[in-house]
């Protein structure tokens, strides 16, 4: 298996059965594998193949149930993240590990100690001088090509930034061997050359590095070797230089399978959702949408660009009615030509309004007013569907709540970015979870459970969620299966508006190509699909147009079918003011 | 008479500052500690513990040497305060408790201690223990020289002792290796853990010296403020101390200035002498003031001024 004819190659580290077990989940099984010095190491495995979790293990997080490591040729114990740092072992985690009110220097200078002599502050070990500190993190850049203001705090910072501020944190401790976790998740195409400059420089500089991805490009692109994980194990090292994509790809999911999305043509587009120069403010009472227009259409799927922090939430919460918008608007057209009206979604004083806004006839074609007639009698009609609507609605989103914009027909489905935080909760059941949105129905004051442990085992069934039951805990599922249950929930109401937000994070290849293909399938029923992604690759495959945003304005919407990855990439960073 | 009023506002002010200082640099290792006035009752029942140990020591009273005195009831305070906070450490680090439900379970133990201890071996004598307490550290005609001196310098060594822990506290936090250590204990323990700094170990000393520091409050409280005569008032103090900490913004400086403060309104009543309705509302400010502060604070809405961010949350490394 391994490539390992030259005799003069040495080894900077070497992991012999590493074996970890999270109760009954095995993480790593009997994993053998040796890094190289000076080389780059990329670790491809789907999500939970256990590639980050090896390399908590190699960098103190958790300790291995069986197995030793050898670094440089010497057996050690790694008990915590200190004593790894000491053999020169540092990693980057895929969740920045930094202190937001510290500024960049204080984050550095963090957790050295006075006997930290193997590191390159060895001069100023003995006192806590951040000035010195931040003087070496400007030299340091300039060896290797980082930008990064040492008195800059984190929570100013960009998320790039954080990522250069972690690999100088690690690098300044004298690090041999870097560990990046999913370096690239979250960075553009510019980003993410800018950072493999980097990598290559450090190389040069005779480190070894070790990117844990599952972006089959981006290994084939940086990487000398590739170790490839699947189910806990690994199954394989190759040299970059003799293999390709697909074989990759086959090595890690375990079987052949079909990296191409379906892209089904458009569905008879109709105008269904127009957003018009609407303002919104994030959190933190800034400005996260600064007059963002578009429309939507039925039958399209229509992407949403940009790196992550751009208003793409604010905008999604602003048209599913969680966040106000001051200026602007959002309306939708509800296609009900000729359909009739219940009072499921209506009011009858709405009824009344509209009928007396010439919205109703009879199935003759008569208009009806509902003028003179009693209550009881227009419920009659309505209720035995002798009245029917005479066109499409139009309804203003403005100022209506969440419930209300159900409640109206408008069936907007939300995928929230962060799954167990507002999509589901995590310590209830599926079906309780399922609940979430049907609590309402039910007899009296007692709910429902029926029709939800039905849903549940449909959801369970069609979308293949591996769990012991319907009865179990949310958040004792894995990644995918939670985001499946959610996406599952959310698309079994039948929407006209599908949004949804980063679905696929976190999510194995298998399940994201599950994913892509019921958003396939909503747009050709006709549904309204908005995608917010990151993968861009992605995007161009999957969606018919893509709406770029950049700090809150639209920078550009493209036609999917006739654009390039660079041409999205440019407009992400386009800074600046668009009328 | 203003010159009465201050000292008294003195007084009050250092047990505020004792009970907040040792808060504070718990909350900085993210242990919302609110077992604080619980470990205050704590310390007066080890200085009820040591104070009577001594007296039957010597048997005579009047013989008792001052610098036995001091230290006897001190020590035993320390271990008693030391010894409750190495249990919450030990329950809601170790064993991964609840750190609200924990904190307040000390409390009512601390509160209900104090008493029974204190009744069940008697009391008769501390005060002339207290005396040694009380004494000032400068000579006679320097304290009575002028107004400043009466108001500033004419206390026992508990009042200053109290000031220089906060200063050295604020110092530590803010200049040194340990205290950047702490602070990123408390903000991000994944963070700091990452870094190679071993967080039990800050968390576990970080709570104990906080509440040793806290202790001395009740010390203070039994000793000085009520001359060894037994007064079980320290939980309403207490819980004083704990809204002190969010006042001074989890900063022992502002502690000291923010502890001046509320005991300035605690003694407002007394020096103006009103009393009933009047009165109760006076004393009501400083709980008043805390809630305009958290308001101001959170209208501002500055990191900085922010808690620790991982305050009341339990740290586990393996966490998935």
């Amino acid at each position: 298996m391994e490539n390992n004819t030259n005799s003069n190659i040495e080894k900077a580290i070497e992991l012999i059965g590493i074996t970890k077990t999270f109760g009954n989940v095995v993480a790593n099984k009997n994993i053998n594998l040796d890094v190289y010095k000076g080389e780059i190491l990329s670790i491809l495995g789907e999500n939970g193949s256990g590639k980050t979790t090896a390399m908590n293990v190699l960098s103190g997080i958790y300790a291995p149930d069986e197995g030793k490591i050898i670094v440089n040729g010497n057996e050690v114990l790694i008990k915590s993240p200190k004593d790894s740092l000491k053999l020169g072992i540092g990693m980057v985690h895929q969740h920045f590990k930094l202190v937001d009110v510290f500024t960049a220097v204080e984050n550095v200078v963090l957790g050295f100690s006075k006997d930290d002599t193997s590191t390159l502050s060895h001069k100023n070990s003995r006192k806590f001088s951040l000035k010195e500190a931040a003087k070496e993190i400007t030299l340091m850049c300039k060896k290797y090509g980082f930008e990064l203001d040492p008195y800059k705090k984190v929570y100013n910072m960009s998320v790039s930034e954080k990522q250069t501020l972690e690999i100088v944190k690690t690098l300044f401790r004298g690090v041999d061997v870097l560990i990046l976790d999913e370096p690239t998740a979250v960075l553009t195409p510019q980003e993410i050359k800018k950072l493999f400059d980097v990598v290559r420089n450090m190389k040069k500089d005779g480190k070894s590095i070790i990117i844990i991805t599952h972006k089959l490009n981006e290994v084939m692109e940086i990487s000398d070797r590739v170790a490839i994980f699947r189910k806990g194990e690994h199954v394989a090292t190759v040299e970059t230089k003799k293999t390709n994509e697909k074989q990759l790809a086959d090595m890690m999911v375990g079987e052949k399978i079909n990296l191409e999305i379906k892209r089904s043509e458009p569905n008879n587009p109709q105008d269904r959702l127009f957003v018009n120069n609407i303002f919104v403010k994030n959190n933190d009472g800034q400005m996260a949408i600064k007059g963002v227009s578009f429309t939507a259409r039925s039958g399209e799927i229509l992407g949403i660009a940009g790196i992550s922090g751009s208003g793409q939430k604010e905008l999604l919460e602003a048209i599913q009615g969680l966040r106000p918008y001051e200026t602007g608007e959002v309306t939708f057209q509800n296609p009900k030509e000729n359909k009739p009206v219940t009072f499921y979604h209506k009011t009858l004083k709405r009824v009344k309004f509209l009928a007396s806004m010439n919205q109703f006839h009879y199935k003759d074609g008569t208009p009806v007013s509902f003028k003179g007639m009693k209550d009881k009698e227009i419920k009659e009609l309505v209720n035995e569907g002798k009245v029917l609507f005479n066109k499409d609605e139009i309804v203003d989103l403005k100022g209506l709540n969440p419930k209300e914009i159900r409640g109206l027909g408008i069936r907007l489905s939300f995928v929230p970015e962060d799954r167990l935080g507002m999509g589901l909760v995590g310590n209830m059941s599926i079906i309780d979870n399922m609940m979430l949105r049907s609590y309402r129905h039910g007899k009296g004051g007692f709910v429902d459970r029926d029709r939800p442990k039905k849903l549940t085992k449909r959801i369970i069934k069609e979308l293949d969620v591996s769990t012991p039951s319907a009865e179990t805990q949310v958040s004792k599922l894995s990644g995918g299966n939670i985001q499946k249950v959610l996406v599952g929930r959310e698309i079994a109401l039948i929407p006209k508006v599908f949004m949804a937000a980063y679905p696929v994070r976190g999510l194995d290849i298998n399940s994201s190509y599950l994913i892509y293909k019921l958003l396939d399938k909503q747009k050709q029923q006709g549904i309204a699909v908005i995608y917010v992604g990151e993968d861009l690759d992605v995007l161009i495959d999957l969606c018919d147009r893509i709406l770029v945003l950049c700090d809150g304005h639209v920078t550009g919407i493209v036609d999917a079918r006739h654009t390039t990855k660079d041409e999205i990439g440019l407009l992400m960073t386009k800074h600046e003011e668009v009328q | 008479m203003f010159v009465t009023y201050i000292r008294g506002v003195i007084r009050v002010m250092i047990l505020f500052l004792f009970g907040s200082t040792g808060e504070i640099i718990t909350e900085k290792s993210g242990h919302l500690n609110m077992g604080t006035p619980g470990i205050m009752c704590m310390g007066a029942t080890g200085a009820v513990v040591g104070g009577v140990i001594y007296l039957k020591a010597i048997v005579d009273p009047t013989t008792a040497n001052g610098f036995l005195a001091i230290i006897i009831p001190m020590l035993f305070c320390l271990l008693f305060a030391g010894l409750t906070g190495l249990l919450y450490c030990f329950l809601v680090n170790t064993l991964q408790c609840n750190q609200n439900v924990t904190g307040l379970t000390i409390t009512t133990f601390g509160a209900g201690v104090f008493p029974f201890v204190s009744n069940m071996i008697g009391s008769d004598g501390l005060s002339i223990l207290s005396s040694s307490f009380y004494i000032r550290i400068f000579p006679k005609a320097f304290c009575e020289a002028n107004w400043f001196t009466q108001i500033f310098l004419s206390h026992g060594f508990l009042v200053y002792l109290a000031i220089i822990i906060a200063v050295v506290a604020l110092l530590i936090l803010k200049k040194t290796r340990v205290g950047l250590s702490l602070r990123a204990v408390g903000e991000s323990p994944a963070t700091a853990d990452a870094s190679g700094i071993d967080v039990s170990k800050y968390k576990y000393i970080a709570t104990i010296i906080g509440s040793c520091i806290s202790g001395l409050g009740g010390l203070y409280y039994l000793m000085v403020m009520n001359n060894g005569a037994l007064e079980y008032n320290i939980e309403s103090f207490g819980w004083l101390a704990v809204a002190l900490v969010i006042f001074s913004l989890w900063n022992p400086g502002i502690a000291i200035a923010g502890s001046f403060v509320f005991a300035l309104f605690y003694q407002l009543p007394k020096f103006i002498s009103s009393s009933g309705a009047a009165a109760q509302i006076i004393s009501l400010i400083p709980y008043f003031v805390t809630i305009v502060v958290l308001i101001v604070v959170s209208l501002f809405n500055k990191r900085e001024t922010q808690p620790p961010a991982s305050l009341g949350v339990n740290y586990f490394r393996e966490d998935r």
